[in-house]
């Protein structure tokens, strides 16, 4: 579960980026993060695996209070936590068996079970068959599938996904909700951070809409947009 | 912390995959630990050879008081238990006039035999040869003796043990000096080539933070690289000054034929200073890598 109480974020440039964040997401949840560029959307995602740190207020993360959680514990938090970017965040120089795995041996994961955990999510992703192929000779879409068995790999409770469709064509968009959708039922609570009207139009689930640092709409089976 | 031994084959890989792939900067900071470590070694090398020297010299710092013509066998005695209460004092040994005579003749070898003449009428003093504790203190020591009763003279070089150990402290200093100079400028080119390696892999480390690598983790191959960089930089460095010090001791030591001005020898004199050198690279590559890590993880 993740629950912000009264959190702000002030830059050290003096930007606001969160001006009084009070949200709850249940276990097994998916939202969708909504709001115009530069309203503190991105500043609300990075809240949650901790890139960054809240000015004043509280985040508990399954109990943990990440404004008060040392920095060597962060690893431990990461861990369990997913994190999904517009830009796929790929190796170019391994394979895509090779960039999932690298999550697990990067945790010192044993060899025998990193085989077995990445064929298992390259099979849920539908690109068993591309495991020994480079990023650059994937499709865009390909790409966020497997940067998507990477942040799922470690069988996280949190998926945290930063518009990952941005970089994508309406096919492949779809193609990426539907192992989002897979994934939440089972049971694993779903951030995502869209522009995406019709797939939040869609596909609908709970909507938070973000402006000038303020949730300024909250609602279960929402629509796309945050003009007030 | 047990590391699985699959982790650090892993860091060993991506170490000397990075030395391979940053080719100038690796070579660059490598002869820099190399020039480094070059002088600091040829440093080493004579500092400590003229360390060696000096205690030879130090050692062969002795006091000569010479005893009063008129003193009488009691005042003499008296004088050796005041000149053995000064505290700086290890030895006292007396030397009589005739002894002295005896060894003025022998040290002037086959002309020393025209002093013979003096042995009927000895015009040297009987002697008391002193030894301080520490040969720094003779000065000291001798200053002191110099104010007893039956005291005619004292000689221990004067001025000339004050200046040799001035300079020896001034060299020793300025070496010193150049040598953490040197050591610095070696660091902070190590430490720019990790830097470097570190933003030709900065989205691996990116990734790696992002699902859950430790800090550790991801020092581990930064800080092998830099031990490669500093301990390859001592290779050269090592077979060098080795190899030097090998000829000149074999050449120059049979021709030195001065007690105090022997070189110390190659075995094991050489085994040390190779082992500081490779202790001095691989510390200078670690720190130097470290210095950019930490500044690069800290975020």
């Amino acid at each position: 579960m993740i629950e912000m109480k009264d959190v702000y974020k002030t830059y050290p440039n003096g930007v606001i980026a969160l001006n009084g964040i009070n949200v709850r997401i249940k276990q097994g949840e998916f939202v969708y993060v909504v709001g115009p560029s530069g309203a503190g959307k991105s500043t609300f995602i990075k809240m949650m695996y901790r890139e960054e740190k809240p000015t004043s207020g509280s985040i508990m993360i399954n109990g943990v209070n990440l404004a008060h959680l040392k920095d060597n514990k962060v690893p431990i938090l990461r861990r369990n936590i997913g994190v999904i970017f517009q830009d796929f965040k790929l190796l170019p120089k391994l394979t895509v068996y090779e960039n999932v795995a690298f999550a697990l041996e990067v945790i010192e994961e044993s060899p025998r079970l990193i085989k077995k955990k990445v064929m298992e999510v390259l099979d849920l992703v539908g690109l068993k068959h591309k495991a020994r192929f480079y990023p650059d000779e994937l499709s865009g879409g390909e790409q966020q599938r497997v940067s998507i068995a990477r942040s799922i790999v470690n069988s996280p409770k949190i998926v945290i996904a930063d518009e990952p469709t941005g970089n994508l064509d309406p096919d492949n968009s779809w193609g990426i909700m539907e192992i989002f959708e897979t994934i939440n039922d089972r049971g694993t609570t779903i951030v995502m951070a869209t522009h995406n009207r019709e797939i939040v139009n869609t596909i609908k689930k709970r909507v938070i809409a973000i402006e000038s640092g303020k949730i300024v709409r909250d609602e279960a089976r929402g629509e796309y947009g945050y003009e007030v | 912390m047990a590391m699985r031994f699959n982790t650090l084959r892993r860091h060993m890989r991506e170490s000397f995959k990075s030395i391979g792939r940053n080719g100038w900067m690796t070579f660059a900071s490598i002869s820099a630990v190399t020039v480094t470590l070059l002088l600091v070694g040829v440093f080493l090398v004579i500092m400590f050879n003229m360390n060696h020297f000096a205690s030879k010299i130090e050692n062969d710092v002795e006091i000569r008081v010479y005893i009063d013509l008129t003193a009488t066998e009691q005042d003499k005695q008296a004088l050796k238990a005041q000149i053995e209460a000064v505290p700086e004092v290890k030895e006292v040994e007396y030397s009589s006039k005739e002894q002295e005579l005896k060894n003025l003749i022998k040290s002037f070898g086959e002309e020393g035999s025209s002093f013979r003449l003096f042995e009927q009428d000895n015009p040297l003093s009987d002697v008391y040869v002193v030894k301080a504790k520490q040969p720094e203190d003779t000065v000291k020591a001798a200053k002191k003796i110099e104010t007893f009763k039956s005291v005619h003279k004292v000689k221990y070089g004067q001025g000339q043990v004050e200046k040799l150990f001035k300079t020896l402290g001034i060299a020793r200093n300025i070496g010193l000096g150049l040598i953490i100079g040197l050591l610095f400028t070696a660091m902070f080119l190590i430490s720019n080539t990790i830097k470097i390696t570190i933003f030709a892999r900065r989205r691996e480390i990116e990734i790696m933070r992002l699902v859950g690598a430790t800090n550790g983790f991801i020092r581990w191959p930064f800080f092998l690289e830099g031990l490669w960089l500093g301990v390859m930089g001592a290779i050269i460095p090592i077979v060098l000054i080795s190899l030097v010090y090998y000829n000149i001791y074999e050449f120059a030591n049979p021709k030195l034929t001065v007690p105090f001005l022997q070189l110390l020898p190659f075995h094991p004199f050489m085994w040390k200073i190779s082992i500081v050198l490779l202790v001095l690279g691989g510390c200078i590559g670690v720190w130097g890598s470290m210095m950019s890590v930490r500044r690069f993880l800290k975020a």
